[in-house]
Parts: C-alpha cells; structure tokens; sequence
C-alpha cells in the first residue's frame, strides 16, 4: 500500500506535539485493523488513528483538525453495522477506547456516569450488586461502547418496554469541532433550553465527539419467564403478535424468527427450538411474581387463540437462558451455512409482516440467495439476514441490490430504512428514498449549526442534496421515485 | 384559522419574506408560559385538526396538530389505551401540537416518560415555511437526526407541527392509589425513590408535607402485592392526581409565584419556601414563593437542577436562562429552523 510515510505528514508531525508516542498510531500494519468496522464490506484505510486518554487531548485533536480541515471519525469499539466508523481517507480515526472508566455510580438516584468508552455490558456488570442494570441491550453489548450506543441510539430485545438508548440517558458531556466542551442534559430528568439530548442520539457522530455520559440505571426485574411458541404459517405468528400487544401486555421482549433462522440457530446452539416450524415467537414477560404469573397465563391463551400449534414455558432459568441462546446466536449461527451474511435493519408497522416476509422470500428467489429473517416483533424491527458468497463474483452486489430493495420496501409499507443500526455509509442512498428534499435540507442546516466546516465524521448518515439528485436521476423509473404512492410520513 | 397544512405553510413562507412574527395558538391552555411577542401575528391552528391513523395492535396514533386531547383520549379509551405522558389541562381543550410544543408530562412522567419519549415522528413547517418530515411511525427508527424529539418542548420556536406520531400505552387493568402517613421530607424521599425497586406498579408518587400518595397501575394481584410491601391505606377520591397535573389542588391556590423545579429525585430538600408539593419521586417538585427569583434560580442551579416560573408574570421569565456555548448552541440550533426569528420570537430563548 502506497501511502505518505507518516513521518512526512505535517498533520501527524502536529498531532506529535499534542500526544504522546502510545496514543498515535501511523504505521499500516498498526492501522489495519480500523480500516473498517462491522460492515467489513467496506474499508478504508485512514491517514491516522489517534487515542486520547483524556478530554483536553480530544479537545487538542479538535481543534488541530479544525484548523487544518481534516475530517474526524470518531470510533468506539467499531461493532458499527452500517460503517459508521469506516474511516476517512484524508481523516483522523478518533478512538474513545481509553476512556474506560466507570466514574461514578449514584445508587440513590439510580444513575451512572460512565466515560465514552466503557462497554454497554460493563455498566450492567458493574450495578448488578444493587439491583440495578442499564437496560438497552443491543447484540453486540459484550463489546459495543456508550458512546457508539449513543451516536447509534442503539435498540435491543427490551426496547419495547424499556426504550431505546434515547430513553436511558440524562446527560452527555461532548467536544465540538472547534474543542470547546460542552454539557447537554443534566442529573434532572429535564433541562432548560431545546432537547439537544434527544438530537444527539443516533447523530453518528456528526453534531460532536461523545466523552461522558450520564445513564439511568432501572431495577432489576425479579422475576422473567419467557415461553416459546410455535406457527406452522409465519403470518399467524405475525397476528400472534398483534394480539398480544392489542391485549394490553407490554412483554420484556418479544422476538420472531422463520423456519431458515431456526433451523441455523438450532443447530449451532442447540436451544431446543422445534426446528419444523414457519416461525416461533419467543415472549418474555418480567416484573414481580403475581405480574408475571398472570401476565403467563394470559398470553398462553392468547397465542393458543392465534394458532401457535405448541407452546412451551421455560421450567427454570436454565431453560429460559437455552430459549435465548438460540435467538442471540443468530447472527454467529448464519456463519456456519454461509460463507458471508449481510444483515438488514428496516422497521415496518406490525400489520404489514406477512406481505413484507412474502415479498422478501420473492426477492430471494429473484437475486438467487437465500435469506434468513429474525425480528424484533414487538417493535416491528427486521432483520433480514442475507445470505451470500464474497468469493464468487458479484454476489456481495447482488445481495447489496438486494438488501437495497428490502429497504425500500420498508420504506413503502410506512416503516423506515433503519431501526437501530444507523445510516452510516450503507444505507446513505437510500436516504434519498425516505426523505425529501426539505426533510434533508433541514437536516443539513442542523448539521451545519453544530460543524460549519463539515469535518465530523463526514459523507455518512445524511446525504448531500447533490448526491440525491445524482441516486434519483440514476433511480428513477419512468419519470418517478420508487413506490411515488407513498406519502412519506 | 387555517385548515390545510398547505395553507399553514404558505402562510409561514409569506410571514417569512415578510419578515413578520408568528404567534402560534390552539386553545391557549398554556399560554403562561414563556413571552409572546407583542408583534406576533396569531396562527391558529385550531382547525388543522383530525387523527389520521390509530391501529390499536400498533400502539401507535398519528394525528394532526390541532386535534384535541379530548378527542384522542376518548379514541384511545375505547380499546383500553392511553397517552403515557399523562399531558395536562385536556378537559380544558389542550391540543396535541401544544401539549407537544410545550412538553409538559403528567405524573406518570417518573415512571412511564415524557412527552419527548412517545413521540415517534412529526411534520412541522419550518421558519422559512417549507414542509419537512422527521422520524416516522414505527417505534425504532433511526434514518436521519432526531429533529422530532426536540419538537418537545421548543415553545414552537423550531416549527410550526403539523403531525404527529405518538406511541401509546396499554390502560392498566387497575390503578389505586396508597395513602402513607410522614411528616419528614428526607424520609418522604427515601421511601418514594425505594419502593419502585421493589415493584413495577408504581405509576406516580407526591409528598405534601404530611403524606405521600403512590399511585400503582397494573392488575389486580400485582397491586395487591405491591400495597402488602408498600403498606398504607387506598385513598377513595380518584381525582387527585388530574387535580395536581391541572394545578387545581388546593396547594396551588395559595398567594405566591408557582415554581417548578426540576432536579435529581434525591437532591436534598431545596430549603426555601415551605409551602412545596414534591412529585416524580421528588424530581418534580413545586414551589408557592415569593421569594426573589434570582435566589429560587441558584438553589436550583447549585442541586444541578433548574427552576421555572409558572406564572403571567412580566417580571420573572418562564425558563431558567442558559449560559455560555450551552446557549451559543441553542441559538444556532433555532437559526437553524427559523433564520429570521419569526416563530413564536422570543417565547423560549430570549
């Protein structure tokens, strides 16, 4: 790889005098392992990675990029799904990995203040002896930092009931390009001014760089059971669902998977899923014994009445934890019958499953590759896995064209392109298909307001109004958008 | 009175070339708070109004700005579903786009959310009168920012909503409330920040000086077990807590300025005026004082919270004023929306 030796590059030369040795990374071999995040589809290898350890050297970084027009990608333990710390040519690659520390725990208030790059997992980890957790799960919490979760507004089983990241947090502390510091949210439940809080969940890390955050931290439920049923037809599992919700039950989780996702998880985890069914749904109820027990046996009869032709009650929580295995694994278990995956993340309303799995499963037969799909059902998030071969030649772009209609799909049926693995550069086209031209020239002026110079983790999430006109004039069939139908919103 | 969203917009986009302050106004329940503009040229909304979509397995409603919460309770009610922000001042004909605008929530807000946390998406004109869309109507969505949350209490200054997607709550199957005898404000506030560890069915909790009420939602047996670890006696009146949420309590018709100040639950007691009404477990926590506001602003600043004054009271602003790059970054943000001042001018930063 061709590239300037980084003892010549003035920019590095700069970060010198701002950071020690140990917190610059400059030479290729070193920097290869940020050339791409969870999206490995996409790579880029960046001009340098920095690692600050503390917030004056990130306000340092800032302000030599801002001077020096160099655009900045901030990182945290990159599980992004949507390449949304794919580096930047000519960019900084800012890690929050050494801000791993939990700084306080506030037991009475149920707080924690947390630096950027602590793990989701760790803060749990770190409050289970009180009682407490912090509630948004996504798959990848064991590794997943904060601060990612933050720029992501990450999601989870249990968002249904217990919300989102944007849910959860009271208070962020972050740079702006120019490196001042700057306190958004507060110990309060609400704070005086706009709900900056709010707009910096799912930023991607265009509006600043994330340092501290303040979490909520929710008792933990005493008690969780989860029964697994299973649909000979997935749309009944889809009215199974609605049912349940139209009924008054907010379940802790509530989970479907089809026949391709059960059989690949069940034989990679064994969870003891019965592996002749279309779809199972897995329902999880939590809170105090009495609730529970009820809550159990109302939704027994509910999936009964819905045609489940087997339910089953996880007896302890040895079955309950097998039950989840399977669901958790999914992702690792389309490793093992694929060579390659790539994983969609629209959401669509929940009456409109059947139709979206049937026109799915034609897409399937029409590109040639199979498809996996788990789901979120209790809030409509689905996770078409996309099954593919990187070695034989065009199918990454064809199941790229692939996922790319799925999407615009969910895009037709009311739903969105993205539930909770962000925009990033994946899905920056399609961008184009949710949104008009006012809804992405607010966006852009809301950028600006925050980076005038448009350094921030730049060509990401929202697109150019240029870039639009380009995709639509490539796009557009007969003179219209894809599904012109639509009232977008 | 504008009806169609079209007009609302061309109205704005004239306003705009014009250089002309919009007042926006529905029923007017909240008009306390925060100036208007003298200036300000009324924009009704009232007759943009209807819900557009309610699928009850959905949990989700869309509805157009001016539509009364009247209206979508009582939708909501027929197939046992609620508005989980628990809005204020709807028997007295609060719409949707001010309960949104203003933001205030209700007593459940401790326990369930605020407005900001059901609202799944909005339509709104912007400053310069063009149409723009943010978030949707599913309940994860995360394409593009997140310019619909902060549509929650933005006074209107941001844009003019136009709709508005909510996400709802199932009605509990029961909901008591508890009667729990104490005079000690340190002790009022262990106990209602304790109990929510023990049960889920905690849906409100207020201390008045001589007793805490805690509401509990849920079924039947779950209450019941909630009351047998909390102890106390049910209350019979069912009212109380529409009482609080309307200011209607007889704490609230006594002399003096009404303060709200927000804090962490457990912040010590404030240590001003007597006369307090503490709520959300003692995040809420309401004040009748004449005190000077200069004095009730730092106390509240100095337990890392804020104060609001709650009245028509030319002399004292409603909201606690920012500071330095905080307010720097707000003004951008508004400049952002509305470029040359017009909407709601001056209703939320000065």
């Amino acid at each position: 790889m061709s590239r300037t030796k980084p003892a010549t590059d003035p920019l590095i030369a700069q970060l010198r005098t701002l950071l020690p040795g140990s917190c610059i990374v400059a030479d290729p071999v070193s920097m290869k392992p940020y050339e791409c995040d969870g999206l490995s589809g996409y790579r880029q290898m960046p001009r340098v990675v920095v690692l600050p350890e503390s917030v004056e050297q990130v306000q340092g970084v800032l302000k030599i990029c801002q001077q020096t027009g160099t655009p900045i990608v901030p990182r945290g333990a990159g599980t992004s799904l949507s390449g949304g710390a794919m580096p930047h040519k000519n960019g900084v690659v800012l890690s929050l990995a050494r801000f791993n520390k939990i700084l306080n725990i506030d037991a009475e208030n149920r707080t924690a203040r947390v630096q950027a790059g602590v793990r989701n997992l760790q803060i749990s980890d770190a409050v289970q002896a009180l009682g407490l957790y912090y509630a948004p799960d996504p798959s990848s919490q064991i590794a997943c930092t904060i601060g990612g979760n933050v720029a992501e507004n990450a999601g989870g089983v249990h968002c249904l009931k217990y919300g989102l990241t944007v849910h959860n947090i009271l208070q962020v502390k972050m740079v702006n390009l120019s490196g001042e510091l700057i306190s958004i949210g507060s110990t309060a439940l609400d704070s005086p001014g706009y709900d900056l809080l709010a707009l910096m969940m799912g930023s991607e890390g265009m509006l600043g760089i994330v340092v501290e955050v303040l979490v909520r931290l929710l008792p933990r439920p005493k008690v969780a059971r989860v029964l697994m049923a299973a649909f000979d037809d997935i749309e009944k599992a889809g009215s199974a669902v609605a049912s349940v919700i139209a009924a008054g039950v907010i379940p802790g989780g509530f989970e479907m998977m089809d026949r391709a996702a059960i059989q690949a998880s069940e034989d990679f985890a064994q969870a003891g899923y019965p592996t002749d069914a279309a779809a199972i749904l897995l329902c999880e109820l939590d809170g105090t014994e009495d609730d529970v027990i009820a809550q159990v046996t109302k939704v027994e009869k509910l999936l009964a009445s819905a045609g489940a032709v087997s339910i089953s009650l996880a007896s302890d929580e040895q079955q309950r934890v097998r039950f989840w295995s399977g669901r958790k694994n999914a992702f690792p278990a389309m490793g093992r019958i694929s060579p390659d995956y790539y994983c969609m993340d629209g959401t669509i309303p929940r009456r409109e499953l059947g139709n979206v799995l049937t026109l799915i499963s034609r897409m399937s037969e029409k590109y040639g590759l199979r498809v996996a799909n788990v789901f979120h059902a209790g809030d409509g998030n689905l996770h078409p896995l996309i099954l593919y071969d990187a070695n034989q030649s065009d199918e990454f772009e064809k199941a790229e064209a692939f996922g790319a209609e799925i999407l615009d799909l969910c895009v037709a049926v009311g739903g969105t392109i993205t539930g909770e693995h962000g925009v990033g550069v994946e899905k920056i086209d399609r961008m184009c298909v949710q949104f008009d031209e006012y809804s992405l020239s607010q966006f852009l002026a809301v950028r600006q307001a925050f980076d005038p110079d448009g350094l921030l983790n730049p060509d990401k999430a929202v697109p150019t109004l240029a870039r639009c006109a380009e995709f639509n004039a490539m796009h557009v069939h007969h003179g219209e958008l894809p599904h012109p139908e639509l009232e977008r919103f | 009175m504008s009806c169609q969203a079209s007009e609302i917009a061309s109205t704005v986009k004239q306003a705009y070339t014009t250089r002309t302050p919009l007042n926006i106004t529905a029923a007017g329940t909240k008009s306390f708070l925060g100036q208007q503009s003298d200036s300000g040229k009324p924009l009704d909304m009232t007759g943009h109004c209807g819900i557009i979509e309610y699928d009850p397995a959905e949990l989700v409603m869309v509805a157009r700005a001016g539509t009364p919460l009247r209206d979508i309770e009582r939708a909501l009610a027929e197939h046992r579903q609620m508005l989980g922000f628990e809005p204020p001042f709807v028997d007295t004909g609060a719409t949707l786009g001010g309960a949104v605008a203003a933001g205030l929530s209700g007593p459940r807000r401790a326990y369930a959310g605020a407005v900001r946390d059901f609202v799944l998406g909005a339509s709104f004109v912007n400053g310069k009168g063009e149409t723009a869309v943010a978030g949707g109507k599913v309940m994860k969505n995360v394409a593009g920012f997140d310019l619909f949350r902060p549509m929650a209490g933005s006074m209107g200054t941001l844009g003019v909503i136009l709709k508005v997607a909510l996400r709802l709550l199932p009605l509990p199957e029961v909901e008591k409330t508890l009667l729990h005898e104490e005079t000690d404000e340190l002790a009022a506030l262990r106990k209602m920040n304790r109990w929510p560890l023990e049960t889920q069915a905690i849906s409100a909790t207020s201390w008045d000086g001589l007793h805490i009420r805690i509401r509990l939602s849920g079924s039947a047996s779950g209450i019941e077990h909630a009351r047998s670890l909390i102890g106390g006696d049910y209350i019979t009146a069912t009212n109380y807590w529409r009482e609080l949420n309307n200011f209607r309590l007889d704490f609230f018709q006594q002399t003096g300025r009404l303060w709200r100040i927000s804090l962490a639950p457990m912040s010590e007691p404030l240590g001003l005026d007597p006369r307090q009404l503490l709520d959300w477990g003692g995040a809420q926590r309401w004040l009748k004082s004449d005190e000077p506001a200069a004095t009730i602003r730092e106390r509240a600043s100095q337990l890392g919270g804020h104060a609001e004054c709650y009245e028509r009271d030319s002399s004292v602003a409603t909201f606690h004023p920012l500071e330095g790059n905080l307010l720097a970054v707000n003004q951008r943000l508004k400049a952002a929306f509305d470029p040359a001042g017009i909407l709601n001018r001056g209703r939320l930063l000065i």
